[in-house]
């Protein structure tokens, strides 16, 4: 009974401490868990997959650097896909603070396949006004973006020869840690047409298995697990996959921790009465 | 172990430990790094906007590329700093009330679409079978059924009302469950992210 009383006053402290011990473990000595890969995430990859050689996707990177570790691999491992497919990638960010995270992306992924700017792929940076933005490319996406994030007129850029607007593109992938994808499916396809999928943070994940259900996203990846999955799918380790084995433990901890203080909280109410 | 030796890696090292210092208790290092990225935020915000947005939208088309059109796009955002002139401030209402009806103008129809007609298609029940699909359909159906109901106040909860709200929590509460669980996952994630920059990109111990 003393034991339960000491863990209902458990300094907080102790516990960080715990979890961050199980947390380091994992990373220095990986366990190699296995990774799956859920229906959301194997539906994305397969659209992409069945995309012929040349196809555009639009890659909108709307996240900043406090949900990093969620979503910069998905961007990664997406932007990965596409190029391994030789499909032709525009990345864009509607986040402000995304700017920087979104020119990695599109600076450092295409040089590993040797992709030419502005043939193979463009980067569009950001524009203010969401909505804007997302209706301007129904229209013609070298008028709402005169300019790409280099300062180019995107006139001259060979990929808008015949890439004009949603009727060219075949996919939306909107990775981000707020609405925002959804605001991809109101405006781009209630009104386009366009097929979108997305990449959100955990959090944001059960909000948007609603979309996928009806179809309104042909694929999600939810949290470092989507992004894991979706790295194993392209055979290309990095930073979701090492982190996915100390996820799991320190969910087992977790649990752990709810188990006990729940009964912990139920004994000393019984004693209490 | 191979410990970096570039001086940003160990700014940002430095930083991500003051803000972890917050977990022992509040402290003056705490204090600095928080107000460091605040500062930083707000720089790294005008020079985006300035970069992506001022000069490429208004700066370049107005005063390099002589489009006089812009100076009325120019003007209704001007109008936007009335506010900073308590004798003018109302000429705000101009630009904001623009700004809502054009967006609203786009926006009402494709999302009612999207939002609600689409979604409540997707509660109709399929022809009956014996199937995985039609046991998820019926699911969401009697879900959605009895979480409206529990959100019904305009008659008091009573009889057959009181046992769908009832079954209406029951979902609500695995609905929060669910998300419980991904936030959990959420918040340890970028936890990792941040552990594995320091035991990686700091320290060297893992590749």
């Amino acid at each position: 009974m003393k034991f339960l009383e000491y863990l209902a006053k458990i300094d907080r402290r102790i516990i960080y401490l715990i979890l961050a011990i199980f947390i380091i473990i994992p990373l220095i000595k990986p366990l190699n868990l296995p990774i799956g890969s859920s229906h959301p995430v194997k539906s994305l990859f397969d659209f992409i997959e069945k995309q012929p050689e040349g196809a555009v996707i639009v890659l909108s990177m709307d996240y900043d650097a406090s949900v990093y570790p969620e979503c910069h691999p998905m961007s990664r491992a997406i932007a990965r896909h596409a190029f391994l497919k030789n499909l032709r990638l525009i990345g864009l960010t509607l986040n402000p603070a995304g700017t920087g995270l979104a020119l990695e992306v599109m600076t450092e992924i295409p040089k590993e396949y040797n992709k030419k700017y502005g043939k193979d792929y463009v980067f569009l940076g950001f524009r203010p006004d969401i909505t804007a933005t997302i209706l301007g490319f129904g229209e013609d996406i070298r008028k709402i973006f005169p300019y790409d994030y280099f300062g180019n007129k995107t006139d001259t850029l060979p990929i808008f020869k015949d890439v004009k607007n949603y009727d060219q593109i075949a996919l939306v992938v909107s990775i981000s840690g707020s609405a925002l994808p959804v605001s991809w499916i109101y405006l781009a396809r209630g009104r386009y047409g366009q097929d979108i999928a997305a990449g959100v943070t955990a959090v944001m994940a059960a909000d948007y298995y609603p979309y996928l259900r009806t179809g309104q996203f042909v694929g999600l990846l939810g949290g470092m697990k989507g992004a894991a999955e979706y790295e194993k799918l392209i055979e290309r380790r990095e930073l979701a996959t090492s982190g996915i084995d100390a996820v799991s433990i320190s969910h087992i901890l977790i649990i752990l921790f709810v188990i006990i203080g729940n009964i912990g909280y139920i004994v000393l109410l019984k004693r209490r009465k | 172990m191979n410990i970096s030796l570039n001086p940003w890696i160990w700014i940002a090292a430095i930083l991500t430990i003051a803000i972890f210092s917050f977990l022992y208790k509040d402290n003056p290092l705490y204090k600095f790094a928080e107000h460091l990225l605040v500062g930083v935020t707000v720089g790294y915000y005008i020079n985006i906007y300035w970069h992506n947005a001022a000069y490429p939208y208004i700066i370049k088309p107005l005063f390099l590329e002589k489009q006089f059109l812009t100076l009325i796009p120019f003007m209704f955002a001007i109008l936007y700093f009335s506010i900073l002139i308590p004798k003018y401030s109302y000429f705000i209402r101009y630009p904001i009330g623009f700004l809502l009806g054009a967006l609203n103008g786009m926006a009402i129809s494709p999302e009612f679409k999207e939002a609600i007609l689409v979604q409540v298609k997707d509660t109709i029940l399929p022809p009956f079978s014996f199937s995985l699909e039609f046991f998820n359909s019926l699911i969401i159906f009697i879900g959605t059924l009895c979480v409206l109901i529990y959100f019904f106040f305009s008659l008091e909860h009573k009889g057959v009302l009181k046992g769908f709200s009832r079954i209406g929590i029951i979902f609500l509460m695995i609905g929060f469950g669910a998300s419980f669980g991904y936030t959990v996952m959420a918040r340890i994630s970028l936890l990792i992210g941040r552990i594995i920059f320091l035991l990686k990109d700091w320290l060297g111990i893992i590749r």
